[in-house]
């Protein structure tokens, strides 16, 4: 039965961020805002994020999309919230690594984000589960642009 | 018991360990036996270039190309085979149009009248042409239940509408247009009109001279023939008064080191190495269709389709989108179904076997007049049968008790 496969990508875990974002708010004040799609299949999302001394004090994040894009995003600001750009930034890439199969999951502490490793399996949806993971480097990537000094 | 599938290799076989059932014949259809037959025909036995060798396999090749232009042109009731130009894909007939017939003849402040429905590829070459031009793109709107709202359709037409370009069957609702209806009073008003026909020529019975379509651009891939091949049929005076489009070798005449001249249609519009394999293969697969009935194919997926859309309204939460009148509608249905987005619908269809499509089908406008970021679809073709509806029908109540899992423990 291919339902044991399925469960590799349903984790309960998503689903669970998937009925219940976390995070799913606008925020004012923030600094960056960013909006992400995939045209492929249309999912959405809107990040904001408020950055003070190199860190994400606050994230909102909210869009439309299939269950693996938007509980990725809801993964993702639990994941960066309170935490300083370098160390988001690094973990972004981690996560893209272990995507590409370059990385594996178990080699950090990631706490949900580990429940989107079985997404691996599925190449189709490997864009669904990194569209917030690139809509964030993108964030922070104006961010730097236009707020260069804060950066450093 | 349904024989065609039999004809069908692909068909027979597993996916995820269920049989598979492919319900998305709206973007690519499976290839008959003859068919890829006759693929490997070609290779085997005819393979050389086309046009330009003075021996007798050159010959052989360039004669089963062009036996299939006629045959093309005799499928859809062209009055020329020279009115049959073979392109990749139904989009670069259409881009074809734009390049040529539109820089010649779209002028700054130039109206071109589109549908809210039309794919990308009969909306984009359009919005660069106006771009190029300074000319307006207008749409021509949809009613709630997925058909074009025709009340107002005299004001849409002024001195301006140079042309218009409307699908005839939506690849996402469904919905099948009143073309001859449209063309008719486009060209009262001197408005030239394309029409595409990349879902409507695989699944009806076109005569584009009854028509008096001026183009009509269609893709071999939707009607059983390979992929690589796509037709753009245009009325003899227009091609010959559009200037060509690719240049390079096989559509020149004379080359000088500042100018050529152009051969006569088609070639004029056929530069370089065609799909010749390809093109050769196609006959084959309208041959089969032509042997299956035209219209026995509308008449089974009519049935097909109507069964489908009493199945799935039995499903409480399931939105179908387009008409309902069965008239109006080929044999495609979108739908979305209770908040299961629809990707991880089509993972778990997948799972189980069946392949529909999920998305904004090329139709974000379509996605966007409905409120829906995207839908599945199902779409049907001569191997389908009732049984696959009942297998997408159970499939999806799998689906629901599936995601029921998630929700329990979310709440």
């Amino acid at each position: 039965m291919a339902w044991e496969a399925l469960n590799d990508l349903y984790r309960e875990v998503i689903l669970d961020h998937y009925k219940n974002p976390r995070h799913h708010e606008k925020i004012e004040p923030h600094d960056v805002e960013q909006e992400g799609f995939n045209p492929l299949c249309g999912d959405q999302l809107t990040l904001q994020l408020k950055i003070n001394s190199g860190k994400i004090e606050n994230v909102g994040c909210w869009g439309k999309g299939c269950s693996i894009s938007q509980a990725s995003a809801s993964i993702l600001t639990e994941c960066i919230y309170g935490k300083a750009l370098e160390e988001v930034l690094s973990e972004a890439s981690f996560f893209k690594e272990v995507m590409q199969g370059k990385s594996k999951i178990e080699e950090k502490d990631v706490g949900d984000l580990e429940a989107l490793s079985g997404v691996q399996k599925f190449p189709v949806r490997i864009k669904c589960a990194l569209l917030a993971w690139t809509t964030l480097e993108e964030a922070l990537r104006f961010y730097e642009k236009t707020h260069v000094s804060s950066l450093k | 018991m349904w024989k065609y599938p039999k004809d069908f290799p692909i068909l027979d076989q597993k996916i995820h360990g269920h049989k598979l059932t492919y319900l998305d014949s709206a973007a690519t259809t499976q290839k008959p036996k003859v068919v890829l037959e006759a693929l490997q025909n070609y290779y085997e036995t005819l393979n050389a270039n086309i046009h330009r060798g003075v021996y007798q396999l050159s010959e052989k090749a360039t004669e089963a190309y062009e036996n299939t232009r006629k045959h093309v042109a005799k499928f859809i009731g062209a009055r020329d085979p020279s009115e049959i130009i073979f392109t990749r894909n139904a989009t670069e007939a259409i881009n074809l149009v734009a390049y040529t017939w539109g820089e010649k003849n779209i002028s700054e402040g130039d109206e071109i009248l589109l549908t809210e429905m039309e794919h990308h590829s009969n909306l984009v070459p359009w919005q660069l042409l106006a771009t190029r031009k300074g000319a307006h793109l207008k749409f021509i709107p949809l009613t709630d239940e997925g058909t074009l709202d025709l009340k107002n359709l005299d004001a849409f037409f002024t001195p301006k509408t140079k042309l218009l370009a409307v699908t005839h069957m939506s690849n996402s609702l469904g919905t099948i247009n009143p073309v001859s209806k449209l063309i008719e009073k486009a060209h009262q008003n001197q408005t030239t009109v394309l029409i595409d026909g990349a879902q409507a020529a695989a699944h009806l019975k076109i005569n584009v001279s009854e028509l008096n379509a001026d183009f009509y651009a269609f893709s071999a891939h939707k009607m059983l023939g390979p992929t690589g091949v796509g037709v753009l049929y245009g009325k003899k005076e227009i091609l010959e008064d559009m200037p060509p489009f690719l240049g390079g070798g096989e559509m020149i005449l004379e080359v000088y080191k500042d100018y050529s001249t152009w051969k006569p249609l088609p070639e004029k519009f056929e530069a370089g190495t065609p799909n010749i394999a390809g093109v050769v293969a196609f006959s084959a697969a309208l041959t089969y269709l032509e042997n299956f009935g035209m219209e026995n194919l509308r008449q089974h997926e009519k049935e097909l389709t109507q069964y489908a859309l009493g199945r799935l309204k039995e499903l409480e939460g399931l939105r179908i989108f387009g008409p309902m009148d069965i008239s109006l509608r080929g044999g495609v249905i979108s739908f979305t179904y209770l908040d299961i987005h629809p990707h991880d619908l089509g993972t778990v269809l997948d799972h189980q076997g069946i392949a529909i499509r999920t998305g904004h089908h090329c139709n974000q406008l379509v996605m966007r007049r409905y409120d829906v970021s995207a839908t599945a679809r199902a779409s049907f073709y001569l191997y389908n049968t009732k049984e696959d509806v009942d297998i997408l029908i159970e499939g999806l109540q799998k689906a629901k008790a599936y995601f029921d899992r998630g929700s329990k423990k979310g709440a």
